[in-house]
């Protein structure tokens, strides 16, 4: 693989995770965030296992190979599972799940993404120019994509700080780490193994605390819309 | 000097030939739209003539005006047909070639766009009737979300062309094959083909075949027209829909087309134009009425999103362009 083929490999990837965290960014509360995130997390995968090829280091197709298998399928799968409900409240239907659909305001029609949608926008010019003396920094075909990872990490922080339900919250939160990794990798040109491995991990088990947690809520507070409690609903307190 | 003169005479019959191919093609896409749509729903379909034929019968009869409506009611019709033609003239469907003294510029097809776009605004407000104002208001409303839109997603890929214009772009795409497949080209595109969608009316932005008041917009305004002027507006606005359609099937699959190449493009590339032109709008125009089929219209208050979000693509095909090419 020549160097421009792998700049090319490079530019089409990153392209596809910008605009995966669009589309994120874009989606209505009835669509399932699965889809855009499993195909990010196979995009930074591919990423990966390009620069694998580009600097000879069969270890980084093992790297690839655990990104794919953790933020294309896991990750995903676990961001869009219906919470399990708790043992003491598995008998007792929930309180408002009985209230017509209409009459729960924000978490039926959603609000307008426009703002965030433009804010998007606005964070991937900032995350440029910011990238820009890194970028300079970077040598090969990998420091050229590298303000990607940057407006990644920006989207990811908008997604998380915006995000009105646990679930929006925790793709945010995705989209970020996602950014975060993207930018390890084109900017060192590859992580170690062990880096890696550690990093996933914990991504891995946040994801599932906070999935526990999100549940915990619902149950407490008996959301039956997809995507869990609204913060709406959160406004006083329960038993 | 006489060369010049046969290849300035080539290029302007090539842009004649690339007119008329258009105009005797538009409502035959039309025609393809509505039978495919009918095809998926079990029916058998009107057939691919029958837009030529209402063409025919609507241009036979005396147009009638509403009572106070003024000479707009008889300039607007003739605009959006005029403008139709200047694009089907300058945007390149069949051959990138164009006349050197008026390229088919970014900001000149733009301003030709929104000129049949006023028109068709000012056609629909002059009866003074409930419905044409409503759907004047919604029509301008969509059209001026959807211009920043267009003019930035054509200028994301004339960046890397160097050219506004649509000729070069489009041989630049021919040239190097790598460019359909850029990120910043496919962001670009897509975009693209949401305000081409926004701009000639097509669910999920605005349902054509429906008179439900409430979510009309195209037809409310052209409620008021009858006979030569109906069919004027309708083959206007049905170029408008070819024009674009086969602009974005171009800059998608940029192979086919006649370019200009040395003293204007030879009779063989612009008969393999022709064929190509009209066999990529007719796969896209099937394509676009099966997407339409599986799809709800918007509500109007949600188009607003739709077209940001089409902005934002744009916007981002832009700075994706100067950086990851």
């Amino acid at each position: 693989m020549s160097s421009g083929d792998a700049s090319q490999a490079v530019a089409v990837l990153a392209g596809l995770e910008l605009l995966t965290a669009v589309l994120l960014a874009w989606r209505g509360p009835a669509s399932s965030p699965r889809g855009p995130l499993a195909v990010q997390g196979f995009a930074l995968a591919g990423l990966v296992a390009v620069i694998g090829v580009a600097e000879d280091e069969p270890v980084l197709w093992l790297v690839a190979l655990l990104v794919g298998v953790l933020k294309g399928v896991v990750l995903p799968t676990l961001v869009v599972r219906r919470p399990v409900r708790a043992a003491g409240a598995a008998g007792r239907p929930a309180v408002t799940a009985a209230v017509p659909a209409v009459l729960r305001p924000a978490a039926v029609r959603g609000r307008s993404r426009v703002p965030l949608l433009l804010g998007a926008a606005g964070l991937v010019v900032v995350a440029y120019l910011a990238a820009r003396p890194v970028a300079r920094v970077v040598t090969g075909a990998t420091g050229q994509a590298l303000p990607v990872g940057f407006a990644l990490v920006l989207v990811g922080f908008a997604l998380l700080a915006t995000g009105r339900r646990s679930q929006s919250q925790l793709v945010g939160f995705l989209v970020l780490d996602n950014g975060i990794a993207t930018t390890a990798f084109l900017a060192t040109g590859g992580v170690p193994l062990v880096v890696e491995l550690g990093v996933s991990l914990d991504v891995l088990l946040v994801v599932l605390v906070l999935q526990v947690l999100g549940s915990r809520i619902d149950t407490a507070f008996g959301a039956g819309a997809p995507g869990g409690t609204d913060l709406d609903q959160l406004r006083e307190l329960h038993d | 000097m006489s060369g010049d003169v046969a290849g300035e005479l080539r290029v302007v019959l090539a842009v004649v030939l690339q007119t008329v191919v258009v105009v005797a093609a538009a409502p035959l896409l039309v025609g393809v739209l509505r039978q495919v749509r009918a095809r998926w729903e079990g029916r058998v379909g009107q057939g691919l003539l029958q837009p030529w034929r209402d063409l025919v019968k609507l241009a036979r009869k005396e147009p009638l005006q509403a009572s106070g409506s003024t000479v707009v009611a008889w300039v607007a019709p003739v605009v959006v047909l005029g403008s139709g033609l200047l694009l089907a003239a300058l945007v390149p469907t069949v051959t990138t070639a164009g006349p050197a003294r008026l390229p088919a510029d970014l900001f000149v097809v733009v301003s030709v766009l929104l000129v049949g776009t006023v028109a068709l605004g000012l056609l629909g407000l002059d009866a003074g009737s409930a419905f044409g104002g409503m759907g004047s208001s919604r029509h301008l409303t969509i059209a001026a979300l959807v211009e920043p839109t267009v003019l930035l997603a054509v200028y994301a890929l004339s960046v890397p062309v160097g050219s506004t214009a649509l000729g070069p772009i489009v041989e630049g795409r021919l040239a190097d094959p790598g460019r359909v497949v850029a990120p910043a080209g496919v962001l670009a595109v897509v975009a693209l083909a949401i305000a081409v969608i926004a701009e000639t009316a097509r669910i999920p932005v605005d349902n054509p075949s429906t008179h439900l008041e409430l979510t009309m917009v195209h037809e409310a305004m052209v409620l008021e027209s009858s006979g030569r002027d109906l069919a004027a507006v309708e083959l206007g606005s049905w170029l408008r829909l070819s024009v674009l359609l086969a602009l974005v099937a171009n800059l998608v699959v940029p192979w086919g087309v006649a370019t200009a190449g040395e003293g204007g493009p030879g009779l063989t590339a612009l008969a393999v134009g022709v064929v190509a032109v009209v066999v990529k709008t007719a796969a896209s125009g099937v394509v676009l009425a099966t997407a339409e089929v599986f799809m709800a219209k918007l509500r109007l208050f949600r188009v607003p999103e739709l077209l940001t979000g089409s902005f934002v693509l744009a916007f981002l095909a832009v700075t994706g362009s100067y950086v990851i090419g």
